[in-house]
């Protein structure tokens, strides 16, 4: 008893982390079926229904429904890449080849750690987030770890060593640096609002989300919530911007040398980078788990309340993904020429002059306040 | 705790500060050089300079090194990996570094003496705005209020440097055109 009290300050922050991990993995699995589904239900067909279960599955009304809408099938997924032989090409650059799939996957799964998913009235009665590690730098926190993502790409297509994953990986790099830029221009009309003078909050996410009690961001920064959209799109390597992968004309793209468990391991990186992009979108431009524009929060106090907040919070999180996964099946893939031109050509400059806009508007918003 | 984070980090970032320097493999050279600039951010945080170590990985690990990266892949630089000592004007300059690091160590640790260390310097109220000023914190926004204060001409010169080198990467990376040419 004595040990445990001791020892709990460090235990407990230990445990949270993990089953937040579980849940996001959770949610990753999900996502890819979610991604399955949807994909059938736009080209009209059903999707995968046939998994089954061995006990679950034969619970009479509720196993015939579990299995047509395939909630099974990750378990199944997952097996599938566990106890697939595993093929080490025999011209890959081996170390770096192991190591990429671990580097795709780690700072998706870091970021979390920043992301605050819902809100709790404490025991003084202040609004506090329910997050890991509530800091005044989540955004850039955020930005700084997505921005090691990249690595995993490139690495991996340095290591396999033939020349389609090759070109995936300086594609990858390229696509990174340009959309970065545009990303964090569009960011900063967002927190010159959001952390006004006078203001206690500074880069944290939750600051942002409490500043949009009234009007959400999305409604009056359009240029920047679409900025920062496109920009996501690109740097989660989606389509229409997946010049990394890019089947048609890479084969696989970065990841053509991999199989088995390594490539599930991209797979999941992939929908970890939508999984955190939707959140961090939702937090800046939706409102969080600010329930619509101008009726902030009707949670109420105590355990309830909180639930709720993160049940809504989840929600748009989900509508997000679905939206990443809509644009998927809808648009074409883009050239890569036209990639490069739309995001230094276009996109950057509209965020700067994004940026200036808003920066003249402030300022006369204060001299006329004053 | 912290010491023993100390100590991990510090390893992290000497050793694979060393690796890049001696590793004949560009690519190895270039991972190495993420890990050391992770491990640097890492002893910021034990310093409580948030700021300063997130921006230490979103530029130099997350940006710079990309392009370093790119580079690398994109010449081939593999090709030509080299010995670890290449000629006597490596192996000298080598030993003289290493020689000038064990001084500066002796003097610095042995015999009872130690690195003198700074004080302290008091919160500086805010010299040109009205109100108290803002206490120091590690926040951003007290690092932001006092660059945008009281350093503000080295904040605007070290602004107008870097403004200075890009005109002059522009240039220098240019195209020469012939003057009747189209303008581009």
């Amino acid at each position: 008893m004595e040990l445990l009290n001791t020892s709990l300050p460090y235990l407990l922050p230990i445990v949270y982390a993990v089953a937040m991990i579980s849940v996001f993995m959770g949610l990753c699995a999900y996502s890819v079926l979610a991604e399955r589904k949807v994909s059938g239900w736009i080209q009209g067909r059903v999707g995968p229904n046939r998994t089954r279960l061995p006990l679950l599955g034969h619970i009479p009304i509720l196993g015939n429904l579990m299995t047509g809408l395939g909630l099974f099938q990750p378990a199944a997924d997952g097996l599938k890449f566990l106890f697939k032989e595993e093929i080490t090409p025999g011209h890959v650059r081996k170390s770096y080849y192991y190591l990429a799939p671990i580097v795709a996957l780690a700072p998706a799964l870091t970021t979390m750690v920043v992301v605050p998913f819902g809100r709790y009235v404490d025991a003084d009665g202040v609004m506090q987030p329910l997050v890991l590690a509530n800091v005044d730098l989540g955004m850039l926190i955020v930005l700084a770890i997505s921005s090691l993502g990249v690595y995993g790409i490139v690495l991996a297509g340095w290591a396999s060593n033939s020349k389609y994953p090759f070109l995936g990986g300086i594609r990858a790099s390229a696509q990174m640096i340009s959309f970065e830029l545009s990303m964090g221009l569009a960011l900063l009309p967002v927190f010159m609002w959001a952390a006004a003078p006078g203001s206690e909050y500074g880069m944290s996410l939750f600051g942002v989300v409490q500043s949009q009690q009234s009007a959400w961001l999305g409604l009056w920064q359009p240029l920047s919530a679409l900025i920062f959209l496109v920009a996501l799109f690109a740097e989660t390597n989606r389509l229409p911007f997946d010049m990394a992968e890019s089947e048609t004309d890479l084969v696989g793209g970065f990841h053509t040398e991999y199989g088995a468990f390594k490539f599930g391991l991209f797979f999941v990186a992939e929908y970890a980078h939508i999984i955190i992009g939707s959140a961090v979108f939702v937090l800046l431009f939706a409102g969080g788990w600010n329930f619509l524009p101008w009726l902030a929060d009707p949670w109420g106090d105590g355990l309830i309340g909180a639930l709720l907040s993160v049940g809504w919070f989840m929600a748009k999180v989900f509508f997000m993904i679905f939206f990443f996964i809509w644009m998927r099946w809808t648009l074409p893939r883009f050239r890569y020429d036209q990639v490069m031109s739309l995001g230094w050509k276009i996109l950057l400059p509209v965020a700067v002059g994004n940026l200036v806009l808003n920066t003249f508007i402030i300022a006369i918003y204060d001299t006329l306040t004053r | 705790m912290t010491d023993l984070l100390f100590y991990i980090f510090a390893g992290i970032t000497l050793i694979s500060a060393l690796i890049m320097v001696i590793s004949p493999n560009v690519v190895n050279g270039a991972m190495c050089m993420i890990i050391s600039f992770v491990g640097t951010a890492a002893l910021f945080v034990l310093l409580e300079a948030y700021f300063l170590a997130v921006l230490q990985v979103l530029v130099y690990a997350g940006a710079v090194m990309v392009l370093f990266l790119f580079i690398i892949m994109l010449l081939d630089a593999d090709k030509d990996a080299s010995r670890l000592l290449k000629d006597k004007m490596t192996l000298a300059g080598s030993i003289a570094g290493f020689a000038l690091l064990v001084v500066l160590v002796c003097a610095a640790f042995v015999g009872g003496q130690h690195l003198p260390e700074p004080a302290l310097l008091p919160v500086m109220e805010n010299p040109t705005g009205e109100g108290p000023g803002i206490p120091f914190t590690t926040s951003a926004k007290s690092f932001g209020y006092s660059l945008f204060t009281k350093y503000m001409l080295p904040f605007q010169l070290t602004g107008f440097l870097l403004l200075a080198a890009m005109i002059g990467v522009i240039v220098v990376s240019k195209k020469h055109e012939e003057p009747t040419g189209e303008k581009k």
